[in-house]
């Protein structure tokens, strides 16, 4: 039985008004506008988006603002905004292979047919803190002298030229069913890999990361190589029921993480695929969600489960961080009737073992 | 796919890409504003962003962006539609406008010429501008062979 409590309006709103004092910190420094957000914290606008499961970078840096910059609350904003919103439809595939690329590297080739890029990566920084960030002098970036460049080389995916030469699985799609929509149907297992992909995608980074990690460890049997991760724009197309055909409707920025896997069989051996695709530059999601994607294949290549990265059912259901918060979080909410019916437990045994053993003592 | 259909989704994509500021400047500089009603819109709402397994596989839903839409008409009974991703309702709204315009002959050719290639001249240049900051970045991996003979 749910016994509801009232009361608190007055300290609620005080409460509230207070936050929003904490929001705005000390009114002598300038407020952030959310272009400064979007444009200087671009990473954090990215990671909600990702969690939020909702591409809008103008909401996102609202929700990090709103949100005091507590990312995982953030991400919940923009969920709770896409419920207020219809459905117009779904896009076609994003095509990775026509994305424009800003970073592209490969660790297991290195001289790839359009090259490495490194793109704008904290890789090979010495991770020390650069004072000269703490002013706000550096409005001039050092940049190279005007230079012609020739047209960008293509590139071609790094596990298509695997694939063919047949030593790595075929992405199989069968006869392309229609994807299961999490926003629509609960989650059921066991989950087909468009399922699983879906969570993966919207799942909270850090235990995305735990996860991969794990199963690196020897909680799992992953071994992966980084066939190719790449990042860059993708136009997004949607063919409107009143035209017929697909038009673009904009750009967004995806990481992708392709791994290379153990393989299975022997004489006609081959790598297996794990896939990790991302919204924004998230490389360390698309990397985790690359081994957790292999991980949970598992069963389908016959492996032994040895950890929880290939258990479908703690990932899927432990991955995403709105419900995990409000789970967690909802511990703090009045539970005055379900303690006190605990209590009267609880004192009723104590009272119970002492009459008893006053009873042998006497 | 004929050639009106594709040159249609070539000026709906540039004018889905573009800065909204250069479509209300191009509408400004009409030599006269054409009467219009607006059928629908501009509304904002959500399409879910499909992607592949590897690219290539199985489809799944990667998580949805947010795309306002818009519909008008003109006197003669020609529709314009636009689709533009954000939250966007004058783009949109402006975006349908020019897609019904450049539905008639007299109009298309001008428009054309004053909008459409700029737009998609810029969308090349700022392609290859981004293309080239970031081709610095190219590395040259090499591998050391570390011989004992």
């Amino acid at each position: 039985m749910y016994v509801a409590v009232k009361g608190g309006e007055k300290a609620i709103a005080e409460a509230h008004a207070l936050l929003a004092r904490e929001r705005r910190g000390d009114p002598a420094v300038p407020e952030l506008s959310l272009d400064q957000i979007r444009e200087q914290l671009s990473l954090s606008v990215d990671r909600v988006m990702s969690e939020g499961s909702l591409y809008d970078e103008d909401c996102a840096a609202l929700a990090v603002k709103q949100a005091r910059g507590d990312l995982v609350e953030a991400a919940f904003l923009l969920r709770a905004y896409r419920t207020t919103l219809p459905r117009f439809g779904y896009s076609l595939p994003a095509d990775t292979s026509r994305m424009h690329v800003r970073r592209r590297i490969s660790a297991t080739f290195k001289d790839v047919p359009g090259g490495q890029l490194l793109g704008p990566t904290f890789d090979y920084t010495h991770r020390l803190l650069d004072w000269s960030l703490a002013g706000q002098s550096e409005s001039d970036l050092p940049r190279d002298a005007e230079q012609e460049f020739p047209d960008p080389a293509p590139m071609p995916r790094v596990l298509d030229v695997l694939g063919r030469e047949g030593i790595i699985e075929a992405e199989d799609r069968g006869d392309d069913p229609e994807p299961a929509d999490l926003t629509r149907q609960p989650l059921d297992l066991p989950a087909a890999r468009d399922v699983r992909l879906q969570n993966l995608a919207r799942a909270d980074e850090g235990f995305l990361l735990a996860m991969g990690y794990s199963s690196q460890r020897g909680f799992g049997t992953t071994h992966p190589f980084v066939g190719e991760i790449r990042m860059g724009e993708v136009e997004i197309e949607f063919a409107p029921e009143e035209l017929g055909f697909p038009v673009t409707i904009g750009e967004i920025t995806l990481t992708e993480c392709e791994t290379v896997n153990q393989f299975v069989g022997s004489g006609d051996a081959r790598f297996t695929r794990g896939y990790g695709l991302t919204f924004g530059q998230g490389e360390r999601k698309a990397m985790s969600m690359a081994l957790v994607d292999r991980a949970l294949r598992a069963p389908e290549l016959g492996e032994e489960k040895k950890g929880p990265a290939q258990d479908a059912e703690f990932v899927l259901y432990h991955s995403d961080n709105v419900e995990a918060s409000g789970f967690v979080q909802h511990l703090k909410l009045p539970h005055y009737v379900d303690f006190q019916s605990e209590l009267v437990l609880v004192r009723g045994l104590r009272r119970a073992m002492r009459e008893e053993e006053s009873g042998h003592d006497s | 796919m004929s050639t009106t259909e594709s040159r249609r989704r070539e000026w709906m994509g540039a004018l889905a890409l573009a800065d909204g500021a250069r479509l209300q400047e191009a509408w400004d500089a009409l030599p006269a504003a054409p009467e219009y009603r607006v059928i629908r819109g501009p509304e904002t709402g959500l399409v879910m962003v499909r992607a592949r397994a590897g690219n290539t596989g199985r489809r799944f839903n990667l998580g949805e962006m947010t795309v306002t839409r818009c519909t008008v008409g003109l006197g003669d009974g020609i529709m314009g539609h636009a689709w533009i991703a954000g939250i966007k309702p004058e783009h949109a709204r402006l975006a349908a406008l020019f897609d019904a315009l450049m539905q008639i002959p007299h109009h298309s050719e001008e428009i054309g010429v004053t909008l459409i290639e700029p737009l998609l001249r810029d969308r090349g240049e700022h392609l290859a501008r981004r293309a080239e900051e970031v081709r610095p970045s190219k590395v040259d991996f090499f591998t050391l062979v570390r011989g004992e003979d």
